[in-house]
């Protein structure tokens, strides 16, 4: 049997090649697009997974609209108090809210090395929110809290400025006339200056700040969807316009960055992006079909008279069927089998490319195998009903009109 | 072997054509019998039909005692396989084979193993002297050659009847008679049953019997045993 494909496929060595070539590009294009799809969202997951997904940044602005009477363009200031009570609002939704006070032109020097930077007073659960990977030494705790420690946790880059020598850990830094203990360092992804994280409590104290809080952060629960997301900021908004006199309409006063909702939002594009890729993969892989289904057909003309001959010397419907059925797959098999692996090869190698640059825009571009397979599964089918159609309309011609033919 | 009664075929492109109007012919086992007539007179369709290629509209068919009638496309190829042996005018060898895979191929069909095909055709193509040329392709070889590679599958299935629908029409002479020649032999020396539908009287003349065919009609049939019908022919 498989002699008799073989020497039929071998006989029009272009014609095969054509074929095989459409099938093998199908699925080809399908795996390396399917892997370019795969990296952008691996890189995505990535970026996501860093950060707690379920946070709230509140930070309060200037009032855009006016309100009661009052002009718009005020400062809107956010203390302790309006943070407890937005919490106590909206306990079925909040797990944690950490305030955040900042204190900006301050210049911390060691010896003769000095930066320019500003200072963060923070709350031990404060990495769980916002990137802050700890390189060495500890961050802050609860005791340094209680009691106003001046100690604080310095960035890498400021490391290296304040102590080429290294050393940091136990050394005492100035930052602007106040001396502080390092405990420890951290390391984000930011490119600019980094911020020196001290507690909260010894910033209020130093700086006076009356209990204002620069930015509340906030870990959420129970909020899934976008609606309930902008449920949770609307509730959010409206207690704190309550409390300090602007419109609850007023998105400027005090700005809500949602993670939750950004990362829904980046995931429905994502989605998008994972569809589209597939739509268009499954285009080009039909368009191999058709390839195959076409070449099929004209193999099926091309050789009605020999099918009229094979008749005559006593071949039964059902082997001319089959000769031309399990050509289509040996063809379809043969060059998607090419095609995958091609197909994955390319992306591996993509992949290494990739992860020698360590781009975060591009992580892993592979295709599961299992998918790969299918993919190829799928096309192999596709090819049995391509030859399937032609091989049927060989089939019923009467053997005396083939042999004209 | 065959017994034909009152067959009527008409076919059916645009005006209705009746080709065959009701023929009766009996051919013995062994007989060596030529159907003779002009272009058109139907005897084309009537090799057809015996050779269960086409079908016929009414009247009875038997071949070797079977009747032949409203097969279905599966028993008319094994009724092909089994007990008919073709040879065309224009050879119809499969042109991507070589001469042995040709010969061999209605073994195949009958599901022989190819190690065994391929010895029987090696015997069937050595006994038509042709053992030298088993692995060339017909675009190698000369008519001649190919109509006795044609002959080898015909005979390779060791078939009740032998059908050759104008032989050697595309033969140069020296080649026909070699040709009408290696018929004569099998029917000679094995008794094989065969039919031969010829225009050329020369052809007919070598058989042991003419069955004239004009419009659809059997005029005469020629009892030839002495080859004398036709005195052109030498």
């Amino acid at each position: 049997m498989f002699e008799e494909i073989i020497s039929s496929l071998r006989r029009n060595k272009m014609r095969t090649a054509l074929t095989g070539f459409s099938v093998a590009w199908g699925i080809f294009i399908l795996i390396v697009l399917l892997g370019a799809g795969n990296g952008l969202i691996h890189s995505f997951e990535g970026q996501s997974r860093r950060r707690a997904l379920n946070s709230m940044k509140v930070t309060p602005g200037w009032t855009t609209m006016q309100y009661k009477g009052l002009e718009s363009g005020r400062r809107v200031k956010l203390n302790e108090a309006d943070m407890r009570e937005m919490v106590f609002a909206n306990k079925a939704n909040i797990i944690e809210a950490l305030p955040v006070v900042t204190q900006s032109g301050i210049t911390i020097s060691h010896g003769q090395e000095y930066v320019s930077s500003s200072l963060t007073g923070v709350y031990p659960e404060h990495p769980t929110v916002e990137i802050a990977r700890q390189k060495s030494g500890r961050f802050i705790n609860n005791i340094d809290i209680d009691e106003c420690r001046k100690v604080c946790v310095i960035g890498d880059k400021t490391e290296e400025i304040l102590f080429p020598q290294g050393g940091a850990i136990g050394s005492f830094v100035n930052a602007s006339g106040v001396m502080y203990k390092v405990i420890g360092v951290y390391s984000d992804d930011n490119n600019g200056t980094q911020s020196m994280f001290i507690p909260y409590t010894t910033l209020m104290t130093i700086y006076n700040k009356e209990g204002f809080v620069s930015r509340i952060l906030l870990t959420t629960k129970g909020l899934d969807s976008e609606e309930e997301n902008d449920r949770f900021e609307n509730d959010v908004r409206t207690i704190l316009s309550q409390r300090r006199n602007f419109s609850s309409e007023d998105t400027g006063a005090v700005w809500i960055w949602n993670r939750m909702k950004n990362y829904l939002q980046t995931k429905g594009a994502m989605d998008i992006l994972t569809t589209a890729v597939w739509v268009i993969g499954i285009l080009t892989l039909l368009s191999g079909v058709v390839g195959v289904s076409n070449i099929m057909l004209i193999t099926v003309k091309e050789r009605t008279h020999e099918f009229g001959i094979r008749k005559a010397l006593g071949a039964k419907p059902r082997q001319i069927l089959a000769l031309i059925i399990i050509e289509s797959i040996v063809i379809t098999s043969i060059f998607g089998y090419i095609g995958m692996v091609v197909g994955v090869g390319a992306t591996e190698l993509i992949n290494t490319v990739v992860e020698n640059m360590e781009s975060e825009a591009f992580t892993d571009p592979t295709v599961d195998m299992s998918i790969a397979i299918e993919a190829t599964l799928t096309l192999i089918i596709a090819g049995t009903l391509a030859g399937f159609f032609p091989a049927r309309k060989a089939v019923s011609i009467k053997p005396i009109e083939a042999l004209r033919g | 072997m065959i017994h034909l009664k009152d067959i009527n075929k008409t076919y059916n492109n645009g005006a209705p054509l009746h080709v065959l109007k009701g023929i009766n012919l009996d051919i013995e086992k062994g007989e060596f019998v030529s159907i003779m007539g002009a272009s058109g007179s139907g005897k084309s369709t009537l090799l057809n039909i015996l050779g269960i290629l086409d079908n016929y509209d009414t009247g009875e068919y038997y071949l070797a005692d079977k009747l032949v009638k409203n097969l279905s496309e599966t028993q008319a190829a094994e009724f092909r396989n089994r007990l008919i042996g073709f040879i065309f005018q224009s050879f119809n060898l499969i042109s991507f084979k070589n001469a042995m895979e040709n010969v061999a191929l209605p073994l195949y069909y009958q599901g022989v193993g190819r190690r065994k095909r391929n010895l029987m055709a090696m015997e069937y193509l050595d006994r038509l002297g042709l053992k030298d040329w088993a692995n060339h392709m017909p675009s190698e070889m000369s008519g001649g050659q190919k109509q006795r590679v044609a002959i080898a599958r015909a005979l390779i299935t060791q078939p009740q009847i032998i059908l050759a629908d104008e032989p050697t029409g595309a033969l140069d002479s020296k080649t026909s008679e070699e040709v009408m020649g290696i018929l004569k032999d099998l029917h000679a020396e094995q008794g094989l049953t065969i039919v031969v539908v010829t225009h050329e009287s020369g052809v007919a003349n070598q058989t042991d019997k003419i069955v004239h065919i004009k419009d659809g009609i059997i005029g005469a049939i020629d009892d030839n045993s002495n080859h004398d019908k036709v005195m052109e022919f030498k």
